[in-house]
């Protein structure tokens, strides 16, 4: 079975038409890849449907908004792959 | 259809909130403005206004779920397929199911009918949000009401 961030890491690729070899981990999907934030609801869509989770992007950007969390809490790929696990995990709880 | 105020839904015909969907029916106007450029001589319901109806339908249906307290916007379009011209006078039926309630938007399966022969179909991605004001709000209710969209029906449908 491929990791989390396997698994988002080709999402985006495939989603966004960006070289797989290109995502890494440490990749700020805004800042490094570019994504905007129409590509990010495809992208969200393709994670919700592999995970079986709902991604709290209100929540996640109004944080952000509030100065409460940083982009780089959820947007950097490693980081989004924990929070997808945290989001995995609690609906198997 | 009021195609110059780009409302295009002339009424719901049925919408069920568990299961998701929604059917809708409007009336291409025999007589258009519209028409009189697309084309001389040959009168066709613009493809986008097809769109246009299979979105404002998917977002009667999300408005309902959400009980008219959020707004939907037109994001995305993907897989439209225009099947056969469409011609003044013709009786459609609009249907669109929601396929999945994401964070901030929704994806719903959208199709359009005339005479139970498929015209075209899209998947529909809406931004789901806020009201940006009251004054919309209160105009979305207004608008729901003309199409026989009630929050009622949105709580019970």
């Amino acid at each position: 079975m491929s990791s989390t961030f396997e698994t988002i890491a080709n999402i985006i690729a495939e989603t966004c038409d960006i070289p797989r070899d290109s995502i890494t981990p440490e990749s700020h999907a805004i800042n490094d890849l570019g994504i905007d934030s129409l590509d990010f609801l495809d992208i969200a869509f393709a994670i919700d449907k592999a995970f079986g989770i709902k991604l709290p992007l209100e929540q996640w950007t109004q944080e952000v908004s509030d100065g409460k969390a940083t982009t780089d809490q959820y947007f950097v790929l490693k980081n989004l792959a924990a929070r997808i696990d945290e989001l995995v995990a609690a609906k198997g709880a | 259809m009021r195609l110059e105020y780009f409302q295009l839904i002339d009424r719901v015909v049925d919408i069920n909130i568990s299961e998701r969907r929604i059917s809708c029916e409007a009336t291409v106007p025999s007589v258009s403005t519209v028409f009189e450029g697309h084309f001389p001589g040959f009168p066709l319901m613009p493809g986008v206004l097809l769109v246009e109806a299979m979105a404002q339908t998917s977002g009667w249906l999300v408005s309902s779920i959400n009980q008219f307290k959020r707004m939907s916007f037109l994001a995305s379009v993907k897989e439209a397929k225009l099947r056969t011209f469409v011609l003044p006078g013709y009786v459609l039926n609009i249907e669109s199911k929601l396929v999945h309630d994401g964070s901030g938007y929704a994806v719903l399966d959208a199709k359009v009918k005339n005479n139970g022969k498929q015209v075209c179909d899209a998947t529909i991605t809406l931004r789901v949000m806020e009201f940006p004001n009251q004054e919309l709000a209160g105009e979305m209710l207004k608008m729901a009401a003309r199409v026989g969209l009630t929050p009622e029906m949105a709580l019970n449908g």
